[in-house]
């Protein structure tokens, strides 16, 4: 079966969930606050006869229009487009300026972008990307957002090298992992078409290997987030099932300031460690976004 | 010393000598002569890249960089292009402009909102200016305050704008 079909039993209003991924997303734009403040980026829109509303996030302001680009604080750097749920895992990784943070799968930079803003643009952020052509993308949206704190690398981050950064491991790390993109069906109505578990199943594992790879490359004590735009319990609950088990992490409780549900530990013949139910599913009815998946990882000592 | 950080190579950052006696490669730019340029082209104090290091990859592109990395370091980015230097007038980026700009204090040229609006087309413009012929910061109010927005080239009474193809936008 097929999404999203696929996720009848899943879901809590499986009516308003399908009705949701048929309805086209709100623009939103995210304030960068390397470039200028808040109030700054409101007025500046309102200058030219935007108003916003609010979101889940004062950093994230809901435009009438789906032009973002093409107005005068988005030149400046001041704005950058990014889904109201794609914010999400940013926030819960919450890096502090002056740390050592890695974003594993970072192209084309909205979260890396995002994460240097929370850095205050201080410490070293390193992100890395398999996709060159991506990663072009992911330099350009970095430089007009004016983040200078971000070192970019091309390589498989399943092999992540710390080599030119020290050797030293992160104090955080963000594996925003390639997906299938279920949740982002609202943005492209087609993100159901090509589905299939072949696929699904192809780039769980990738997400094991990077998130595996993200716990290895950070401190004891160390925060990692696992997240992903799709609603398949393969690449999101049985991901986490298998690190637990398989690295020195564990689930961590979090607070997020929109309607979700915890994680699902039973998936067809499956069964996952009680404590995914730590992560957050986040449905595109609940909160009229995308759909996301993210949870919350301390690294143990052993 | 290895004979291969004796020359610029384009696919690497080799972060830029502190002075001129420790200099190794001919002709990279130092980093006392980046700080030197932005303080007597644009006034802007030395101490705002206190946090930075100063990296060349490609000849003359000077990269300002504030985390932390070996030197040389085989990567593909690294904090934001800055500057470019080995030529006779080095020229800053749009983007260093925007990042930095704000703490000029000379060769700074404030337009109004339709003349920011032909400069950011991309199209030059007759201008009077009794400046400075050279890289101007070029400079508009938006949401009450003066921002920096790019530079350009000013000689023979135009000023010539140098925001590149991809950051260029018609809002006129």
């Amino acid at each position: 079966m097929e999404p999203p079909d696929r996720y009848r039993d899943l879901v809590d209003d499986f009516g308003a969930f399908r009705a949701a991924c048929e309805r086209p997303l709100p623009s939103v734009v995210r304030v960068n606050t390397i470039k200028t403040t808040v109030e700054r980026a409101r007025e500046a829109l309102a200058d030219e006869g935007t108003d916003v509303e609010p979101t889940w996030h004062d950093h994230l302001f809901a435009l009438p229009e789906d032009q973002p680009g093409s107005n005068w604080p988005y030149v400046h750097g001041w704005l950058h487009g990014q889904e109201a749920v794609s914010a999400v895992p940013a926030e819960v990784l919450a890096p502090e300026p002056g740390e050592r943070v890695w974003d594993a799968c970072a192209a084309p930079g909205s979260k890396t972008t995002q994460l240097g803003a929370l850095m205050d643009d201080r410490g070293t952020l390193v992100a890395t990307d398999t996709n060159l052509g991506r990663l072009s993308a992911l330099r350009s949206n970095a430089e007009r957002l004016g983040v200078t704190n971000v070192a970019v690398t091309h390589e498989d981050a399943r092999n992540h090298s710390l080599k030119p950064f020290d050797g030293e491991p992160y104090d955080r790390a963000l594996v925003d992992a390639p997906c299938s993109c279920e949740g982002t069906i609202r943005k492209n109505p087609d993100a159901f078409d090509d589905w299939t578990l072949e696929h699904v199943e192809g780039v769980a594992g990738v997400g094991k290997g990077v998130l595996r790879r993200a716990v290895q490359a950070t401190r004891p004590g160390g925060t990692v987030v696992y997240s992903t735009c799709t609603f398949a319990p393969e690449e999101n609950e049985a991901v986490l099932d298998y690190v637990l088990g398989a690295e020195p992490c564990e689930t961590v409780a979090f607070d997020l300031p929109l309607e979700h549900v915890p994680g699902v530990t039973e998936w067809r013949d499956e069964t996952y460690d009680r404590s995914v139910r730590r992560a957050k599913r986040i449905y595109p009815h609940h909160n009229d976004t995308g759909g996301f998946f993210c949870a919350k990882l301390r690294v143990t000592d052993e | 010393m290895t004979d291969d950080q004796l020359e610029n190579r384009s696919d690497r950052f080799d972060r830029l000598p502190a002075t001129a006696e420790q200099r190794r490669v001919p002709e990279r730019a130092t980093r006392a002569d980046v700080l030197a340029w932005w303080d007597e082209r644009f006034g802007v104090d030395p101490a705002t890249f206190e946090g930075y290091t100063f990296w060349e990859r490609g000849a003359g592109k000077v990269w300002a960089f504030a985390g932390e990395a070996d030197s040389p370091v085989a990567i593909e980015g690294l904090g934001m292009v800055f500057l470019r230097t080995r030529r006779e007038h080095w020229k800053p980026t749009l983007e260093a402009v925007q990042r930095f700009g704000g703490r000029a204090s000379r060769n700074v040229v404030e337009l109004s909102r339709p003349e920011a609006a032909t400069f950011l087309a991309g199209e030059d413009q007759t201008l009077d200016w009794d400046g400075d012929w050279g890289y101007l910061v070029v400079t508009h109010e938006l949401a009450g305050e003066s921002e920096p927005l790019g530079v350009a080239l000013y000689v023979h009474g135009e000023l010539r704008s140098q925001v590149p193809k991809g950051r260029r936008r018609d809002l006129r």
